[in-house]
C-alpha cells in the first residue's frame, strides 16, 4: 500500500503538477498556468501524434480484433469440428507466438525485414522481379506509418485470437449447429450466431488493445525513432522526447497529463457501453 | 511397429469408405478453409524463419545470395559478434535476476493485499479495488519523470533496485486486482472452521489460504516475470549504465548498427526471441489459461 503511494499515487499527482510548470529538471519549476495545455494544442506535432495513435488503435485494435474474429471462427467452426481439436489448438499457438516476443525484438526484426538496401522484404521482391515495388519502407513519410501499422497487426492478431477462441469455447456450440440445421449459410452463422455470442470478449479485447495502443512506444521507439519527420510520432514518444532529449519536464508532464485523461475517456466510454450492453 | 501397422491397415477403398461414414461433412470447402489458413500460418511466422535462417549465414553469403536462401555453410559470425559486442550474457543475467525478483515480490505483494481486501474485508475494499484498477490503465509516461528524479535524489537511479520496486508495485497493483477477486470467491466455511479451531488471520493465509490459490499464484508469477522481461520503458529511462541493462533494452538500443550488419540483426533477433520462446514451450498451458482467466469474468 505505501509501495503504491509512492510509485504510483505520488508520482502522479507530482505529474499533474508538473504540467502548470516550466522546468528544464534542474533548479526549481517555475509556475505558468496553463500554457503548456495552450502550448499543446497548438502544436502541430501533438496533433500529428494524436492522429498517428488513431492510426495505432485501428492497426493494434480493429483490425486485428475482425481478422481474430473471423480466424476464430472458422478454426473452432470448421477446422476445430472438421479435423479435431488438436490441430486448431495448433494454429491458435502459431498465430500467438509473436505475441510472446518482446516489442524490441519484433522491432528488430522488422526493421530488419524492411531495410532498404540489404532487407528481405526488397530482396524478395526484386528476386520475384517486382524491383519497381521496392521501397525505403521505414524511411520515407509516405510507407513509414503504414509499415509500422503492418508491423502491428501482425503482433496483435495473437491475443485478440486467443480470447476469442476462449470465449468460443465458452459458448454453446448447439446454437451454430442448429443455425445450420435450419439452413443459415457460413457468413449468416458468423454475424448473427458467432459475433453476439462473443461480445463480452470483444468489448474486453477493444479495451485493453486500444488502452496498449494509446500507450504504444517501444516498437516506435526502435523502428522510427518517430520518424521521418514527424510521420510516426506518437504521444508517448513525444513524452518521452521532451522529458529525456529536450529537458522540457514541464511539456512533458502536459503530453502525459493529457494521454492518461484521453485512456481513462475511453476506459469510461467501453465499460459504459459494455454494461448497457449487458443489460439487454 | 511397422509390421502391426502393414498388417491392420484396411485396404484403400474401405478407408475412404471408413472416412466417409465417420466424418462425412469434411468435403471441399474444409481442405480449402485449412489451406488458406496454412497459408496465412505461414506469413506470420515468416519471421522466425527467416531470422533463424540468416543468423547462420556468413556476412558474404548475405551480401552475395540475399537473405532468402539456405546458408552456403554455418556461421556465426554474426551471433559471436552480437553476443559479444553488447556482452549478452551479462544482459541475460540482469533479465533473469530483474524478472525473478520483480515475479516473487509482486506476487507476495498482491497476495498480502489481496488477503487484507478480499477475505480480511477491510473498510472501502471496493474503493481500494477500483483505484487498483486505475494504478493498471495510468501510462507510464504520467509516473516516469517524478520516479526518475525521486530515484536520483534517494541514490537509487542507475540500480537494479531501482527497477525491481517500481515494476514490482506497479504490477501488484494487477495482481491485488486479480489476487482479490479469486479469494471473494473462497468458500468461507473453510475459513470459519480454521477460525473456530483457534487458527490466527497468518495462520490461515499460510496454511489454508495459500496451498489452495498457489496454482493461481504460479500463473501470476508467470505472467509478471514475462511482463518484465518484455519491459522497454522503464529500463530505458532507469538503468543507463551498460552493464545493469537487460535483454529488451538492449534489442532496443541496437537501431544504429542495423543497415550496417545485417546478419548481425539476424543473430540479435535471434537471440532476443530464444528465452521468450523457452519460456512459450515451457508455460504455454499455464499462459493460454492465464489470459482468459484474466480477462473474462
Amino acid at each position: 500500500m505505501v509501495g503504491l503511494l509512492l510509485v504510483v499515487a505520488i508520482p502522479f499527482v507530482t505529474n499533474i503538477i508538473l504540467s502548470f510548470t516550466k522546468w528544464a529538471g534542474i533548479g526549481s519549476p517555475s509556475f505558468i498556468g496553463f500554457d503548456n495545455y495552450i502550448r499543446l494544442l497548438r502544436d502541430g506535432n501533438f496533433w500529428v501524434s494524436f492522429l498517428n495513435s488513431i492510426a495505432m488503435i485501428v492497426s493494434m485494435a480493429l483490425v486485428p480484433t475482425a481478422i481474430s474474429l473471423l480466424l476464430a471462427a472458422l478454426l473452432s467452426d470448421f477446422i476445430g469440428s472438421k479435423f479435431g481439436p488438436r490441430i486448431a489448438s495448433f494454429f491458435r499457438a502459431g498465430f500467438y507466438l509473436p505475441q510472446i516476443l518482446p516489442v524490441t525484438v519484433v522491432g528488430i526484426l522488422w526493421g530488419w525485414i524492411l531495410l532498404p538496401s540489404s532487407g528481405v522484404l526488397n530482396s524478395v521482391l526484386d528476386g520475384a522481379g517486382l524491383g519497381a515495388l521496392k521501397s525505403n519502407w521505414l524511411g520515407q513519410p509516405s510507407t513509414a506509418l503504414a509499415a509500422v501499422m503492418a508491423v502491428m497487426v501482425w503482433f496483435q492478431v495473437g491475443y485478440c485470437l486467443v480470447m476469442f477462441m476462449a470465449g468460443l469455447a465458452r459458448t454453446d456450440p448447439s446454437l451454430t449447429e442448429a443455425a445450420s440445421l435450419d439452413g443459415a449459410t457460413w457468413p449468416q452463422r458468423f454475424f448473427h450466431v458467432i459475433i453476439p455470442q462473443l461480445k463480452p470478449e470483444i468489448y474486453v479485447v477493444l479495451l485493453t488493445t486500444s488502452i496498449t495502443a494509446l500507450k504504444v512506444f517501444a516498437p516506435i521507439f526502435v523502428l522510427t525513432k518517430g520518424g521521418p519527420g514527424n510521420a510516426t510520432t506518437v504521444p508517448s514518444y513525444f513524452a518521452w522526447q521532451n522529458f529525456f532529449s529536450k529537458n522540457q519536464v514541464g511539456y512533458g508532464s502536459t503530453i502525459s497529463t493529457v494521454m492518461t485523461i484521453l485512456i481513462i475517456i475511453l476506459a469510461m466510454i467501453f465499460l459504459k457501453v459494455q454494461s448497457k450492453g449487458q443489460e439487454h | 511397429m511397422a509390421l502391426t501397422s502393414t498388417s491392420l491397415k484396411p485396404t484403400k477403398a474401405t478407408e475412404t469408405l471408413h472416412a466417409a461414414k465417420r466424418r462425412p461433412k469434411r468435403g471441399m470447402a474444409a481442405w480449402c478453409v485449412l489451406f488458406v489458413l496454412a497459408v496465412v500460418l505461414l506469413l506470420t511466422l515468416i519471421p522466425f524463419f527467416l531470422a533463424g535462417l540468416n543468423a547462420f549465414k556468413s556476412a558474404a553469403d548475405y551480401a552475395a545470395n540475399g537473405p532468402v536462401g539456405l546458408p552456403r555453410e554455418l556461421s556465426f559470425e554474426g551471433i559471436i559478434s552480437f553476443w559479444e559486442n553488447v556482452d549478452f550474457g551479462n544482459k541475460l543475467v540482469n533479465s533473469v535476476v530483474i524478472s525473478t525478483a520483480v515475479a516473487v515480490s509482486a506476487v507476495i505483494l498482491s497476495l498480502l493485499n489481496a488477503y487484507a481486501i478480499g477475505i480480511g474485508r477491510i473498510r472501502g475494499h471496493r474503493v481500494l479495488l477500483a483505484l487498483f484498477m486505475i494504478g493498471l490503465t495510468l501510462p507510464q509516461e504520467a509516473l516516469v519523470y517524478p520516479l526518475y528524479y525521486l530515484s536520483k535524489e534517494v541514490g537509487l537511479y542507475d540500480t537494479k533496485a531501482s527497477i525491481i520496486i517500481v515494476l514490482a508495485v506497479l504490477q501488484s497493483a494487477f495482481g491485488t486486482y486479480f489476487v482479490a477477486s479469486v479469494l471473494t470467491a473462497f468458500p468461507r466455511e473453510i475459513l470459519e472452521a480454521a477460525k473456530i479451531d483457534g487458527a490466527g488471520r497468518l495462520n490461515i493465509l499460510f496454511r489454508v489460504v495459500l496451498p489452495i490459490i498457489r496454482p493461481t499464484l504460479m500463473v501470476l508469477g508467470t505472467f509478471f516475470f514475462i511482463w518484465t522481461w518484455n519491459e522497454f520503458f522503464l529500463p530505458l529511462v532507469m538503468l543507463v549504465s551498460d552493464s545493469n541493462q537487460t535483454v529488451t533494452q538492449a534489442m532496443g538500443t541496437l537501431q544504429g548498427e542495423m543497415t550496417s550488419d545485417p546478419t548481425t540483426t539476424a543473430g540479435a533477433a535471434l537471440l532476443g526471441m530464444l528465452p521468450t520462446l523457452i519460456f512459450f514451450l515451457i508455460f504455454q498451458r499455464t499462459l493460454t489459461k492465464g489470459i482468459t482467466a484474466g480477462a473474462v469474468k
